[in-house]
């Protein structure tokens, strides 16, 4: 017994998961949980906690907690980054050795994208796209749970990897054979894949979602040509997920394979082929640039008109460039990897079809701005941030384009001009949208308005922090600074630039500092929204009360114009529109403590495969058949509200005449 | 309303600017501006070439933004038309999807020319000197196949002529990058790539890896002595007669996970480059793993855009 003890304290602890970051990392972490569990006790919030959140199956409650759990991996991301950052500006004196470094670049990437702002952007599709085409929740609400709570339970196998059994190590991209078990024999690289592949299921559900949702959910009257932007971003997005995540899936599990069960698809014995890895890496992964891109198009669509005052500049012309990009973003996949002799036939072909992409996109840009043309602009936050889009977008999809130029690439890859060049385009624009879309849409999730000097603080802070960080990025990848290295020698003028970036890195992190505490903030000071349209919004979320009733629309609209809400405000309509007796029962989807069993089923294999722990995964896997099979014979999925109580409902809100 | 705030960022843009300029005076640090040879001379060529054609489409744009942003705020007494329902204008649009066209065309074009050139060796190479580089765990290993001697984390070359070199490794992924000569390629286990790089003057540049690849990555840095002809001739013959070979002992202690400092063999064992690879020829070309087959197959390289797409 003792000798088993022992062993599970050197897996699960072995001496690189014991170093002082790591342990204060512990020691926060039990701390928080202590305060999480006294304060749910002492307030006798437990029932809850689980009656309104862990088994909801409303799309407005799963997009908050998609949204809470998206703001908790940027700030893991982002500390991250300061980590690296810190080690950066001094090369001499590193603050975390090589292994750290590597572990947590490895971990800001797929944090970053995985668990920042994939979550992110599925918080604002579930806060909103239901609520702008006149539905009363998704397609399928019970699925889009099960999406949430496997992608919660993906993130959390991978965050406790560094603090049991030890981190992944091997990038964010995870290239064989480094992944293979001659390289790196710990738990971590178990770890990425097990994560990637269960939070890539409920991902791949969520495409499925949304897609089924924007085409058969609609009000009536709103055809095709008529959905916002942001649906149509929603609409390609999902589409681009279904065809991105397979190729993803299967790189991960056979990477797995190979580490598992002996297979050698791509290690470096038996004749493995590491570029095959690559391919499908990247026939997901380039994709999955345009599904973190295309929702921030929407977003800003819809942003930049209502702050506007004026209608889209351009509508059929943005829907034809969207869906471009959507069927381009598949044939660009090689770029990322110029340098690995594909031929100059194909090197060629990629470079034009990257160039291509860019058209498109440009178009997108100029009707934007032909939308403010002739507007009369609100510099709100929202606003800020889609204003400091447009420059920063275009500038880092100038430097897209010196990247898409083979010969260029040849020397600009891998280098920091790379890592600006991204950035560039991840931050300006995904995470500037992002923000953009919790501004704008913050009083319709919780009803009241975030402070808005404090949001141009931080906003500002962003910006400039963002600037002064990677612009000489831009500069050191010009001066033949690589990428991923912990530290370097003093000689290539490297040092000078690197301390700029680092110090602009921690002006970003002030102004994370400062968008929580006015987060936390406008909870108890915020502006009451008071109408339901804050903005004088031109979509149809606006024409309901914030935040929204849990049925959403006591009565569906029927649409007639683009800009559904707009066009009723135009005619006259008010509020206060319905009559008693349009009131009807309604049905609606039943909380369900399903979807989160499943995710933690799904949790239990995934540990016990990281641990190569046969009977834990076998337990999980009968959970996780038990859930299924359980949730196919639960025929009790619907509850209803009477018409009397929504009618309550409706004229407490002050919606219903006389 | 809040037109102090407004204000002071717009002052700090010549600041950035400023600061911009003098930080990026265009030093001999620059390495990638200051090529070395005629390789990294021609991609310097289209990244110049490419530049200026994107700060042609982006004055405008931001001129545009920028008239747009601040003729149509949402102040009293602005006196701009305000027409709510303009959703567009057909012309307009029409010319943006045009514009960008033709600009990219105009990159494109020499792109793929240059794409196309860098392929393969200059036609007036004959016999070009052909060096095969095999990355280790955190240290190079070069070797040459007509005079069988071997370096470890230097390479010496001549100058003013291409160097072919042949890319494969017994570790994880590398790049071998000598950003003064010209852009990086793999190194990838199980095939061979080709990459031809020239000096054009005797000199030391220096190469690093550009792929990540574990603890030590960053050691894995290595030297270019370019010199000339004559010279190069002399240190081969110089270095086959009186350098140690490399024996297989010394080649396994080589695959250990370590670093090592420079090291130069007078001989090296029978295919230890690459470790797969059995009747490899040595005029240069593209090597590649074909199905059902396990050994590397030749294509000569002036066939290599006729070759490409098919598996």
């Amino acid at each position: 017994m003792p000798s088993f003890v022992l062993y599970l304290v050197r897996t699960l602890f072995p001496h690189d998961v014991l170093r002082p970051t790591e342990l204060g990392a512990d020691v926060m972490i039990v701390a928080t949980g202590v305060i999480i569990v006294y304060v749910l006790t002492k307030q006798k919030k437990w029932l809850y906690l689980w009656r309104e959140w862990l088994t909801t199956v409303d799309h407005k409650k799963i997009g908050i907690m998609y949204l809470i759990a998206a703001l908790a991996m940027l700030f893991r991301g982002g500390v991250d980054a300061l980590m690296l950052r810190t080690n950066l500006a001094l090369p001499n004196t590193p603050v975390i050795d090589a292994l750290e470094y590597n572990q947590v670049f490895t971990t800001h990437g797929t944090i970053m994208i995985f668990f920042m702002a994939m979550p992110f952007i599925f918080a604002l599709f579930n806060v909103a796209v239901p609520l702008m085409i006149g539905a009363r929740d998704v397609a399928f609400p019970r699925l889009n749970a099960m999406s949430f709570w496997l992608f919660a339970f993906g993130a959390l196998l991978l965050n406790i990897a560094f603090v049991i059994g030890g981190s992944p190590d091997a990038g964010w991209t995870a290239y064989p054979p480094y992944t293979g078990l001659a390289f790196n024999s710990g738990p971590g690289e178990n770890y990425f894949f097990l994560s990637l592949l269960i939070a890539g299921i409920g991902t791949t559900m969520t495409g499925i979602n949304f897609l089924v949702t924007v085409l058969r959910m609609r009000a009536p009257g709103m055809t095709l040509m008529k959905m916002p932007m942001f649906i149509w971003s929603a609409l390609t997005t999902s589409a681009l997920i279904i065809f991105a995540f397979p190729p993803l899936t299967v790189a991960m599990a056979m990477s797995l394979f190979d580490r598992l069960f002996g297979s050698s698809f791509f290690t470096l014995a038996h004749g493995g082929l590491a570029m095959m890895y690559v391919n499908l890496f990247w026939l997901f992964g380039h994709p999955e640039v345009y599904i973190v891109v295309l929702p921030v198009f929407g977003i800003f669509s819809e942003v930049v008109a209502t702050f506007s005052q004026k209608a889209l500049f351009g509508y059929t012309v943005m829907v034809i460039s969207i869906v471009s990009i959507m069927v381009l973003a598949y044939g660009t996949w090689v770029h990322h990897f110029f340098t690995m002799g594909a031929g100059p036939g194909v090197n060629a072909f990629f470079g034009l079809s990257t160039m291509l992409i860019a058209i498109p996109t440009g178009v997108k840009i100029f009707n934007w701005i032909f939308t403010m043309w002739g507007g009369r602009i609100q510099m709100t936050v929202a606003m800020l941030y889609q204003m400091a889009f447009i420059p920063t977008f275009v500038i880092g999809g100038a430097t897209g384009i010196l990247l898409a130029t083979v010969p260029a690439d040849y020397q600009l890859h891998n280098t920091y001009f790379l890592i600006a060049h991204f950035h560039n385009v991840l931050i300006g624009g995904t995470l500037f949208g992002l923000l953009s879309g919790m501004y704008y849409w913050w009083p319709k999730m919780f009803g009241h308005k975030l402070n808005e000097r404090q949001g141009k603080w931080a906003f500002w802070l962003f910006f400039w922090g963002f600037w002064i960080t990677f612009g000489p990025q831009y500069l050191l990848g010009l001066k033949g600074m690589t990428r991923r290295i912990y530290t370097y020698p003093a000689g290539f003028g490297w040092h000078t630039l690197n301390v700029i970036s680092t110090v602009g890195a921690f002006v970003m992190g002030a102004a994370f500092v400062v968008l929580v505490y006015s987060v936390v903030y406008s909870l108890q000071h915020g502006e009451k929204d008071l109408t339901g349209d804050p903005w004088n919004g031109r979509t149809l979320e606006w024409a309901i009360p914030s935040p929204a009733p849990e049925y959403n629309f006591a009565r569906i609209p029927v649409v007639h114009e683009r800009d559904a809400w707009w066009d009723m405000k135009q005619k006259g309509q008010t509020l206060a529109s319905m009559r008693p007796e349009d009131m009807r029962t309604l049905e609606l989807p039943r909380n369900t403590p399903i979807p989160f069993l499943l995710g933690f089923a799904f949790f239990v294999v995934g540990f016990g495969m990281t641990f190569e722990w046969w009977y834990i995964v076998a337990l999980g896997a009968l959970g996780v058949v038990a859930t299924l099979i359980y949730s196919g014979f639960d025929y009790d999925e619907h509850k209803h509200i009477a018409a009397t109580e929504v009618l309550e409902i409706e004229a407490g809100l002050g919606r219903v005449q006389g | 309303m809040p037109k102090r705030r407004h204000r002071w960022p717009y002052r700090m843009v010549p600041l950035a600017l400023l600061v911009g300029l003098l930080v990026s005076g265009c030093g001999q640090q620059y390495v990638l501006l200051h090529p070395k040879g005629p390789v990294g001379a021609s991609e310097l060529h289209l990244l110049t070439l490419s530049s200026v054609a994107m700060v042609v489409v982006i004055i405008p744009v931001f001129i545009l933004f920028g008239i747009a942003v601040w003729r149509f705020r949402d102040k009293p007494g602005n006196k701009a038309p305000y027409r709510p329902d303009w959703h567009g204008h057909k012309g307009m649009e029409i010319l943006w999807w045009i514009v960008p066209a033709v600009l990219l065309t105009v990159i494109a074009i020499p792109t793929v020319k240059q794409t196309y050139a860098l392929a393969k060796l200059p036609a007036t190479t004959k016999n070009p000197v052909v060096i095969d580089v095999t990355s280790l765990t955190w240290k190079w290993m070069f070797q040459y196949p007509g005079h069988h001697v071997a370096t470890v984390n230097y390479v010496e070359i001549p100058a003013g002529q291409p160097v072919l070199f042949e890319l494969t490794a017994d570790s994880a992924m590398n790049t071998f990058w000598v950003p003064q000569l010209g852009g990086m390629e793999y190194t990838m286990p199980n095939s061979v790539l080709p990459l031809w790089l020239e000096a054009s003057k005797p000199g030391v540049y220096w190469g690093r890896s550009g792929q990540y690849s574990g603890l030590k990555f960053e050691k894995m840095t290595f030297n270019v002595k370019a010199v000339s002809p004559q010279a190069f001739n002399r240190w081969l013959i110089k270095t086959s007669n009186t350098a140690p070979p490399m024996t297989l002992a010394k080649y396994d202690a080589l695959l250990k996970f370590n670093t090592v400092g420079v090291a130069t063999y007078g001989s090296y064992p029978a295919h230890t480059f690459p470790a797969v690879a059995k009747g490899f020829t040595l005029q240069g070309g593209m090597y590649t793993t074909m199905h059902n087959q396990h050994h590397l197959v030749y294509m000569p390289m002036s066939g290599m855009a006729k070759t490409t797409g098919n598996p």
